[in-house]
């Protein structure tokens, strides 16, 4: 960990991801900046197209092309992620920013046993003998909680069941102590009462090692329970950042506020859902100026003209032209 | 089904009901009306049958409802292997019963058997032993043929991916004409286009709209498109498999107010399955909660939530992620749901329940109810000895 607690673990500058395709570019991701200290917890939520994924694919840099990051900066402690090569980005990734995909079935290697992943990644990182590794393989196992580990570290991954297959998964991605934690979708595989343990687990691992996650996530309860701070995206932008429970309890951004309407309440009785008329835009007819301003019910002239700025309001960012006194008194 | 002449008569009220029901479609429900305008019409020892539109009246029974498959090798495999068959129940000894107008919600975690309960009730497998009784015919009964196929139209599904069950080569129009061609519910093709341009504004779409294909919709049009179609047979009882599963909130949420619209407009009953409790809180008035095939609870759905009784149904709701950060304190909740295959002995959900004693570990707890038929019941030896510890 770094000695300078003053810089963030992780600066991103407004980030661009475009695919081009025949039809043009489509801009995928538009302009984002946020920062994640050290040991802090991020959620990033949003719909399917938001960005999100893309976002998280970006830092580690595993953008599928053609995908490309057209703009903005990804910074990990100082060190210039988006322009350093295949090689050095073969270094850090594992190492210094490890990765927890959603499906665990398709991210363990189905035709290796576990120990041998295991194993395999801890070499890659660290110079140990195969002993080592193995002994730190199982501990690693037994700290995600696989009973019987010694036993179980050479079976299959087809062997183990779902939550126990992501408690795997966590386990290589935290093998090499990295500072940072891209979690994406971690528990929407799982069933609600596993996905209880998995989230717990996935904090309590990251708060022992001072690791910093950022939590991609459409589900808001998740959010709710695990991060310190939210970012709430939608078509490519954030609409909304700051601590969490600012944002869950008195949401600025109308798109949050909606979101927030629209899910369901376990506890009080609703007749009808707050919801929000439409859909997400598809990537190839994103509105002009606010990309929510035909959803949105507040929507005035500027929003459908200009693209808000992130405005600061206590300890969030909203991109609202709501709160721009300037634009709604002209 | 005991004596012949209750079985014709119900035979009788079945054709009335389906005429009420299209009624039904055309005005908002009136409770009150509807059962007043066919009580003086019905003899007296059928008062009990379901037939008029009352809410009491059970539309659908299901009966000891079970489903085994097989899940053995191939023969030779067997052989070799020295393995015996092997058989997965599914379903085990469910029984419940839907009233005419409300939404009963099945929940229950991934195997827990909702899924095939649904398939079952609509008729898309077959019940290893078992019941189910719409309006008192039972779908498996070959003498009751004609009323079976009458009652088909009236039972639809909606399914849990718009992705997967709208065919890609076909227009919408014909996928939402294809029950009505099929039950010849309309004559003529201009008759069918005008139903279809129907269906679509009921749901939200532009009549235009059926010249398109399903690509060309997003998951949440798509899974409007699927209601539209369960809509055309003019069904009154709609089995929906996790018909928002696939969808963002945001665009579920349209989807559940849109079906409960439906609901109060058509007098609709529900037979809704879903894992997120949540959801199913909203949408039910009861719930069953399903573990390893078996049902552990069923109760009222303020009843599950305010006071849910069997310890599973207790686990369940803690894990629920606590969105508005009241602080609750999670229990640390063991183990996994075990291999269905192998299920544990005695009470399936013995292995992770804080309460387990021996008996839990021999004797399959039935399904218990204390009071009336409107409080909850569960099958839990714990509870019926009123213990809280093991």
């Amino acid at each position: 960990m770094s000695a300078d607690t003053d810089r963030p673990l992780l600066r991103v500058r407004d980030l661009t991801v475009e695919f081009p395709t025949r039809r043009g570019t489509l801009t995928a991701v538009n302009s984002i900046s946020f920062d994640l200290k050290h040991g802090e917890i991020l959620g990033v939520v949003g719909e399917s197209g938001a960005g999100k994924s893309l976002t998280g694919a970006a830092i580690i840099g595993l953008l599928e092309p053609p995908g490309r990051i057209a703009g903005g900066s990804v910074e990990l402690d100082g060190i210039r992620v988006d322009q350093l090569d295949a090689v050095q980005l073969r270094a850090l990734r594992g190492k210094r920013i490890g990765m927890i995909f959603q499906d665990p079935l398709t991210s363990l290697n189905p035709l290796y046993r576990v120990g041998e992943q295991l194993t395999e990644t801890i070499r890659t990182h660290s110079a140990v003998s195969q002993t080592a590794a193995r002994e730190r393989a199982i501990a690693l196992l037994k700290e995600v909680g696989i009973p019987a580990a010694e036993n179980r570290i050479d079976a299959y991954p087809h062997q183990f069941s779902g939550g126990m297959r992501q408690r795997v998964v966590i386990a290589l991605a935290l093998s090499a102590e990295p500072e940072l934690v891209i979690a994406d979708e971690p528990t929407t595989a799982l069933d609600v009462s596993v996905q209880a343990q998995i989230i717990a687990l996935l904090k309590t691992l990251c708060a022992e090692r001072g690791a910093a996650v950022m939590l991609i996530t459409h589900d808001m309860g998740v959010i709710a329970e695990t991060a310190d701070r939210v970012a709430v995206m939608y078509a490519g932008r954030i609409a909304e950042i700051g601590p969490v429970r600012e944002i869950i309890q008195s949401p600025r951004h109308p798109y949050t506020t909606g979101l927030m309407g629209s899910i369901p309440a376990i506890e009080g009785d609703q007749d009808r859902l707050i919801q929000i008329e439409g859909s997400m835009p598809r990537l190839t007819d994103i509105p002009t100026g606010c990309a929510f301003n035909p959803r949105c019910t507040k929507a005035f002239d500027r929003c459908r003209r200009e693209v808000p700025p992130g405005l600061t309001l206590d300890r969030s960012r909203v991109a609202c032209w709501l709160y721009d006194q300037e634009a709604r008194n002209p | 089904m005991s004596a012949i002449p209750i079985s014709s008569s119900s035979l009788a009220a079945s054709s009335v009901t389906a005429d009420q029901g299209l009624a039904a479609a055309a005005a908002p429900r009136d409770e009150g009306t509807g059962s007043a305008m066919s009580t003086p019409s019905m003899p007296s020892k059928d008062a009990g049958r379901p037939r008029a539109k009352h809410d009491a009246s059970p539309l659908v029974e299901v009966a000891g409802l079970t489903r085994v498959f097989d899940v053995s090798k191939p023969w030779l495999n067997r052989v070799f292997e020295r393995q015996s068959k092997q058989f997965l129940r599914a379903v085990d000894d469910v029984s419940f019963t839907i009233r005419r107008g409300e939404t009963f919600a099945l929940v229950g975690e991934s195997g827990s058997g909702k899924s095939t309960v649904a398939k079952m009730v609509v008729g898309l497998l077959p019940p290893t032993t078992g019941s189910i009784q719409i309006e008192g015919v039972d779908l498996a009964d070959r003498a009751r043929a004609d009323d079976v196929r009458r009652l088909r139209n009236r039972i639809q599904m909606i399914f849990q991916d718009p992705f997967a069950s709208l065919n890609p080569r076909w227009r919408v129009e014909d996928i939402i004409a294809e029950p009505i061609r099929a039950f010849d519910l309309a004559d003529g093709n201009a008759a069918v286009t005008r139903r279809v341009g129907e269906l679509l504004s009921l749901v939200g779409l532009a009549p235009a709209d059926g010249r398109k294909f399903p690509h060309e919709f997003s998951g949440g049009q798509r899974q409007r498109i699927c209601i539209a179609r369960a809509l055309a047979s003019k069904p009154d009882f709609l089995v929906c498999d996790e018909p928002t599963s696939a969808l963002d909130v945001s665009v579920q949420a349209q989807i559940l107010n849109l079906m409960k619209d439906l609901q109060d407009e058509f007098g609709l009953t529900y037979l809704f399955i879903s894992h997120d409790l949540s959801v199913v809180r909203h949408m039910a008035s009861r719930i069953g909660v399903m573990y390893l095939g078996r049902i552990v609870e069923i109760a009222p759905s303020k009843t599950l939530f305010s006071n849910p009784l069997h310890p599973y149904t207790t686990m369940l709701l803690d894990a629920v992620p606590d969105l508005h950060m009241t602080g609750k304190v999670h229990k640390q909740i063991e183990g996994e749901i075990p291999n269905p295959i192998d299920p544990p002995t005695g009470c399936t959900f013995h292995p992770r329940c804080p309460l387990t004693n021996a008996r839990c570990r021999e004797e399959i707890p039935p399904l218990r109810s204390d009071a009336g038929p409107d409080s909850g019941a569960v099958a839990c030896h714990a509870v019926e000895e009123r213990r809280t510890s093991p």
